[in-house]
């Protein structure tokens, strides 16, 4: 065990690792974390919480993390290369140990154009492999990338996304590759609606063996309505939704379609759990937290363990 | 070469409202390959700011002339012996050039007549395309000869991001993805094993955020 991390516990103990996340509002009110958190108390094993997703300002994410801590959470803190220099991301990193967040997810960002700022300056001064490697050096090394050691070493789980469907396809498993030898402990998976696909990409992903070296948690994302799935599937980039997912939403009467996204849902976790090396989900219902504790209790998933 | 483009016609004549006697200075550079600074341009923007100004009834004189070069200080003395004619330079020339007009013509304000944006390569007729952003530290023989400083719309050094489809960026549906290109390079080269090595955390102090940089060759120096 290097760290506090309730995640790397369970792993640790060979069980099945469940988290969902949670984002911040645009504003300052803390009870819109607290009431989010409330949805998901007893429901999962940690939390994320995003790092103005898509580009939108929100409320930062060492802040909402903190107030989940208070909650009794183990926040999972994530962290974007798009709006801080190596400087800002190696004092929040300090920052956010100290204030017991025990848990880093380390992204690239979204390009700022998707935003409500699509004029600002992005910084990319790291990408998300060099930033995985900036973790380990100040937790493993104790020093900061200027080579100069640090007092109290940030005692973080590093978590980073990997994305199945992107393109080049062939490349995506030598990408992990990088990943797990720049420091990766735990992965968190684009939404998968294509099992197929993502089982061929866990093929490659064993046959290099990275899946002993990291823990892959496979996400999922209910869907709300029919129109959300062809949302999905036209217009976000990297997503992979089968035609027959948007028949068989088609097929249900308007009212029932996000009783039939939760059951796809629920299904698709059934099948992910069987794929070899998969040590997790990670449920991300978008503004729909109420349904959380619905997907896991559907896929036998509660009580989550004690720690 | 240095790829700039014209500003609006408007906002160039904002820029001249004050002024009656402009010297219109052209560059014979990368301006005129791209076809935004050099001689023809200069002709083309003397006959739409003369007309526009007639059309309000208010006089201008343009002298129109074209440099070698507007980055190198001896073409610029060329303009010396009549530029006190003039109210104002309005320079066609890059960011370089327009600057470096105004630092030899210290009494003289210069104006600037195009946007300067990218160091590139002409795609074919009227096409031009970003390919350097003169970082200092090239690391083109590691990437396949494509550089993902300047062409990954998030200069991720060690591979695209989840936002890579088809080919295409995220960022813009019309936009190769730069990391495409290196791996289908790669491929090409049956250099794929490169991809596999990890990029460290570049050091910028050699591009911009070093600060304004200088060259300096003591061989070549008189």
């Amino acid at each position: 065990m290097k760290t506090k991390s309730n995640i790397e516990k369970i792993l640790e103990s060979g069980g099945f690792v469940v988290t969902s996340e949670c984002g911040p509002p645009r504003g300052a009110d803390p009870e819109v974390i607290r009431k989010k958190g409330n949805l998901l108390k007893g429901v999962v094993d940690a939390v994320n919480v995003t790092d103005n997703q898509t580009s939108v300002v929100r409320m930062s994410s060492l802040s909402a993390c903190l107030i989940l801590k208070e909650m009794g959470f183990d926040p999972i803190l994530q962290m974007v290369c798009r709006d801080r220099n190596r400087i800002a991301i190696q004092s929040d990193l300090l920052g956010a140990a100290a204030l017991g967040i025990n848990n880093i997810l380390c992204l690239s960002g979204d390009h700022q154009k998707f935003g409500d700022h699509p004029k600002a300056k992005n910084v990319f001064d790291m990408d998300s492999i060099q930033l995985i490697n900036t973790v380990r050096t100040m937790r493993d090394e104790g020093k900061f990338l200027g080579g100069e050691e640090l007092k109290g070493k940030p005692m973080l789980f590093i978590g980073a996304a990997e994305n199945p469907f992107a393109d080049p396809f062939e490349i995506r498993a030598a990408r992990l590759g990088k990943k797990v030898r720049a420091g990766v402990e735990f992965i968190q998976t684009q939404c998968i609606y294509n099992v197929e696909r993502f089982e061929r990409w866990m093929e490659m992903v064993r046959e290099r063996g990275l899946h002993e070296r990291c823990a892959i948690l496979a996400g999922v994302t209910p869907f709300k309505s029919v129109g959300m799935a062809r949302y999905m599937k036209n217009s976000v980039p990297g997503m992979d939704v089968p035609e027959e997912l948007i028949e068989r939403m088609k097929g249900v009467a308007k009212e029932k379609q996000s009783e039939e996204g939760i059951k796809i849902c629920v299904e698709t976790i059934e099948r992910l759990r069987g794929v070899a090396g998969v040590r997790g989900v990670h449920i991300m219902a978008i503004e729909w937290e109420e349904k959380v504790v619905e997907i896991a209790k559907a896929a036998g998933f509660l009580p989550r363990p004690q720690l | 070469m240095i790829v700039a483009n014209r500003k609006p016609l408007e906002e160039i004549l904002g820029m001249l409202k004050p002024y009656k006697k402009v010297l219109l200075l052209g560059c014979n550079e990368c301006v005129t390959v791209c076809a935004t600074g050099g001689e023809r341009e200069v002709g083309v923007l003397a006959s739409e700011v003369r007309l526009s100004r007639a059309k309000e009834g208010q006089e201008i004189e343009i002298k129109e002339q074209t440099i070698e070069r507007q980055c190198d200080h001896e073409y610029i003395d060329q303009v010396r012996p009549f530029v006190g004619e003039y109210e104002v330079i309005l320079s066609m020339a890059c960011g370089a050039g327009i600057q470096y007009v105004a630092e030899k013509y210290r009494t003289k304000p210069v104006l600037p007549a195009v946007n300067t944006t990218f160091l590139g390569v002409t795609l074919e007729q009227g096409v031009w395309s970003e390919r350097c952003q003169g970082c200092g530290t090239c690391l083109l023989d590691q990437t396949g000869g494509i550089c993902p400083i300047a062409r990954c719309a998030k200069s991720l050094l060690n591979g695209p991001c989840g936002g890579s489809s088809n080919g295409k960026c995220e960022v813009d549906k019309e936009l190769d993805c730069g990391w495409q290109l290196i791996i289908d390079r790669l491929k090409e080269l049956n250099q794929l094993d490169k991809y596999e090595e990890i990029i460290p955390i570049k050091d910028w102090t050699s591009a911009r955020d070093g600060g304004p940089r200088k060259r300096i060759r003591e061989d070549l120096k008189l």
